[in-house]
């Protein structure tokens, strides 16, 4: 029998990474990465941020950004490195780092977001 | 009639020109391909951000005063100056890649690219309003 290939799967979470890191990243970004250090907006404080996170909608939404937004980079990292590089002789080494990367990371955020008080 | 094809025992090679590691780099469109490619890059490097944020989270008020601190420096402020542009331009070119993966037809003629991506960016728009206004609320 032929091996099936994982590729369809590694697309779905390319694309549903792509989706959701489209929506929510600039925002996030614009707000933690330049409205609140340079007090464009004032952040919430520990209690509130808390507050928001320890809600399960807002666990769920963060895990899975962190999980599809991982893969996302993972997939399409894996082929600017094959195509823009062309270094294809480092395939398994690119897919160890992409993959593994995407994998510990996804683990990391399911732990922090699992475990929170 | 076809002249008869000759029988070879080796295959001939094969004349390909080697395309230089730089080949990205030398027309817009090439460029613009990379640099689409590049922002997943801006995007792991945000989830780094969110997770040592969900780390400083647990630490206790101090550790997350420290975390809102750190991200003060202006190295990290150029770097998530840049990230936002990234991911901005991620946003975009994705939108605009749904009507190329869906024709959608209204009584029977294709509806224009324009009003297949709208939706888009109708819903990213309520979506960071939401965020915004769930992250600054007062109380």
């Amino acid at each position: 029998m032929a091996k099936r290939s994982n590729e369809p799967l590694l697309w779905a979470l390319f694309s549903g990474g792509g989706v959701a890191a489209a929506f929510l990243l600039p925002v996030l970004i614009f707000l933690y990465g330049l409205a609140f250090p340079l007090g464009w907006l004032q952040p919430p404080d520990h209690e509130r941020t808390l507050e928001l996170v320890q809600h399960p909608l807002t666990r769920l939404v963060l895990f899975l950004l962190c999980f599809l937004s991982l893969f996302h980079w993972a997939h399409r990292f894996r082929f600017t490195l094959y195509d823009g590089l062309q270094i294809k002789h480092l395939n398994p080494a690119i897919n160890l780092f992409c993959y593994g990367g995407a994998v510990t990371g996804t683990v990391a955020a399911a732990y922090l977001l699992w475990t929170l008080p | 009639m076809k002249p008869p094809v000759a029988y070879r025992q080796y295959h001939p090679k094969w004349h390909r020109t080697r395309v230089s590691t730089f080949w990205w780099s030398r027309k817009w469109s090439y460029l613009k391909f990379m640099l689409r490619e590049l922002s997943s890059v801006f995007v792991a490097f945000y989830v780094v951000i969110l997770l040592l944020q969900l780390h400083a989270l647990r630490g206790g008020p101090d550790a997350y005063q420290g975390f809102q601190d750190w991200l003060r420096n202006p190295l990290l402020v150029i770097l998530n100056g840049i990230s936002f542009l990234f991911v901005l331009f991620h946003a975009v070119t994705w939108f605009n890649l749904t009507p190329k993966a869906m024709a959608v037809r209204l009584r029977g003629k294709r509806l224009p690219d324009v009003l297949v991506a709208a939706p888009n960016y109708v819903a990213w728009l309520a979506v960071s309003a939401l965020v915004v206004f769930l992250l600054t609320r007062q109380g």
